[in-house]
């Protein structure tokens, strides 16, 4: 590994991978990223030399595979900058974190609290607050999505209330690439007296987080987006609000003693990771925040910015070919969804893998924003670390030929 | 070839695309996987049926898939044309249909069992 883009493509042995008999253009990390040697390295190493179960196994193996894990957390704690290693709580995913939270915090609302999410929500940080605010007799609100694709920040204002319990917002929008005005959003939801959820999904891979900073009182992140392993993602907690909470499940290593009709919770993190926890999962996105902290994060988003900023540029020179979100790279997340006019989604994007690039068709798991786009779906192209302008020319090159294909 | 010549040209110049007025029979439904929507409009006579169009927001496989399903189905006795099968539409679709896309291909012949057993909604 070296730099950013051309130097760090060997790290990556799939894309060396021909398809469809042409080289892969992987345009797809924003679903899922790729992963370098040390990330399946580190994995495959923990499994042949030291794997146990960890915590409670009083062997060497057990004691390695302990300290692999929780220095992983320590790891995650310094990649996202928050304070303390007790707010950095280990799960599936982004999906099960937002989950974790609505279970915990929908445990206290009462009939008539409110949850705010938007309308440029992923599902996963959607559905969520509808079944808990369906089992409480809470009220939903979305903010709406207006302009190019920015949220409507004087209709937050009009949501906001001492009812207002919790917002939820997308750092970064999956489908649109806007950056959401965070600050802003955690500060006046704290003057309302409400918690601020933010699903980092899209935020963690490509932007440099100082989460202490930033003030949120929850931010999830999936370890698959940023070049980790699948099945790993962490709830960061603010540890003032993770002590007030229940836990949302119950097990083993989530409790500190146990009675037969009682049992009192363990300390932070532990209290919300009941069971054995995924150690090789912990173990992968380790190696994938020290190899994102290596390159370095503000060279990592400079990078995808510059692909984001070329592939808009070379998008909207197609005719018939349509873009959406803001069109200043400097303000959007490493996506650019577009669709070509006469041609949907999902054949554009079986056409485009005939070429060998991989991007993403459908609706994203955004239905509500589709309905306000007005579309069943969209094309998507998203960068990481391992692309070039070159890919972002073979992609240009072929979406012109789209019309013709079919 | 995921595109063979038969898919290209029924989605390019489909043969019974459209509406019919006041149907007999319709339905309307969407493949969750990517939003395709279709809608199948029924005329029925004697036991038959009797003509059909689709229309609806879907891709260029789904689109050859109702086209030739209605070829097939249109003028069948009802059981028949709703017994018509997956394998039946490949067959005629000459394409190499992957797993992912297969929805693409039975959508079709879901909505149009679906209107011939009477499960209209409303548009």
């Amino acid at each position: 590994m070296s730099s950013v883009g051309e130097g760090c493509r060997a790290d990556f042995p799939i894309l060396q991978r021909v398809v469809n008999g042409s080289r892969l253009d992987y345009l797809d990390s924003a679903a899922s990223s790729q992963k370098p040697r040390q990330v399946i390295e580190a994995m495959s190493g923990y499994y042949e030399r030291s794997h146990a179960n960890v915590h409670r196994s009083i062997h060497t193996l057990g004691e390695e595979a302990t300290e692999l894990y929780e220095g992983g957390r320590d790891a995650v704690r310094a990649f996202v900058g928050a304070r303390f290693r007790e707010e950095i709580i280990f799960t599936r995913g982004t999906t099960e974190a937002i989950n974790l939270v609505a279970q915990c915090v929908g445990r206290t609302l009462q009939s008539g609290d409110e949850i705010i999410v938007t309308e440029m929500e992923h599902h996963s940080n959607l559905i969520p607050w509808q079944m808990v605010c369906r089992d409480r007799g809470a009220i939903l609100k979305a903010v709406p999505v207006i302009g190019e694709g920015f949220l409507d920040m004087e209709a937050f204002g009009r949501h906001l209330s001492p009812r207002t319990r919790l917002v939820a917002v997308a750092h970064v929008s999956n489908v649109l690439g806007t950056i959401n005005p965070v600050s802003e959003l955690v500060r006046r939801s704290h003057e309302a007296g409400a918690l601020v959820l933010l699903d980092g999904a899209q935020g963690a891979p490509h932007l440099a987080l100082d989460l202490a900073a930033m003030g949120a009182d929850f931010y999830a992140l999936s370890g698959h987006k940023m070049l980790g392993p699948t099945g790993i993602g962490v709830l960061y907690g603010r540890r003032e609000v993770l002590e007030q909470l229940e836990p949302a499940w119950g097990g083993g290593e989530m409790i500190k003693e146990v009675w037969i009709d009682h049992a009192q919770w363990n300390d932070l993190p532990w209290r919300f990771e009941p069971g054995t926890p995924p150690i090789a999962g912990v173990v992968g996105l380790r190696a994938a925040v020290e190899y994102l902290g290596k390159l370095g994060m503000e060279r990592v988003a400079a990078h995808e910015r510059d692909l984001t900023g070329r592939c808009l540029d070379a998008l909207q020179r197609i005719p018939g070919v349509t873009v959406y979100g803001p069109r200043n790279p400097e303000i959007k997340g490493a996506v650019v969804a577009f669709n070509v006019e006469g041609i949907h989604p999902h054949d554009g994007a079986a056409l485009l893998d005939e070429r060998g690039i991989a991007v993403r068709a459908g609706h994203h798991c955004a239905q509500p924003l589709m309905k306000r786009l007005g579309i069943a779906g969209t094309l998507r192209a998203s960068f990481s670390v391992y692309n070039t302008p070159a890919e972002v020319e073979r992609l240009a090159e072929a979406v012109k030929g789209l019309r013709d294909a079919l | 070839m995921v595109y063979s010549d038969l898919i290209r040209e029924r989605f390019r110049h489909p043969r019974y695309q459209g509406s019919l007025e006041r149907p007999d029979a319709a339905f309307e439904d969407v493949n969750p996987l990517c939003g395709d929507r279709i809608r199948i409009e029924c005329r029925i006579a004697d036991g038959r049926l009797a003509d059909a169009r689709h229309r609806g927001d879907s891709c260029a496989i789904c689109v050859a898939s109702a086209d030739v399903l209605l070829e097939r189905a249109i003028g069948q006795p009802l059981d028949l044309a709703s017994r018509l099968t997956t394998g039946d539409l490949l067959e005629r679709l000459e394409a190499d249909v992957r797993a992912s896309r297969i929805r693409c291909v039975t959508l079709p012949l879901s909505v149009l069992q679906g209107a011939l057993n009477g499960k209209e909604v409303a548009r």
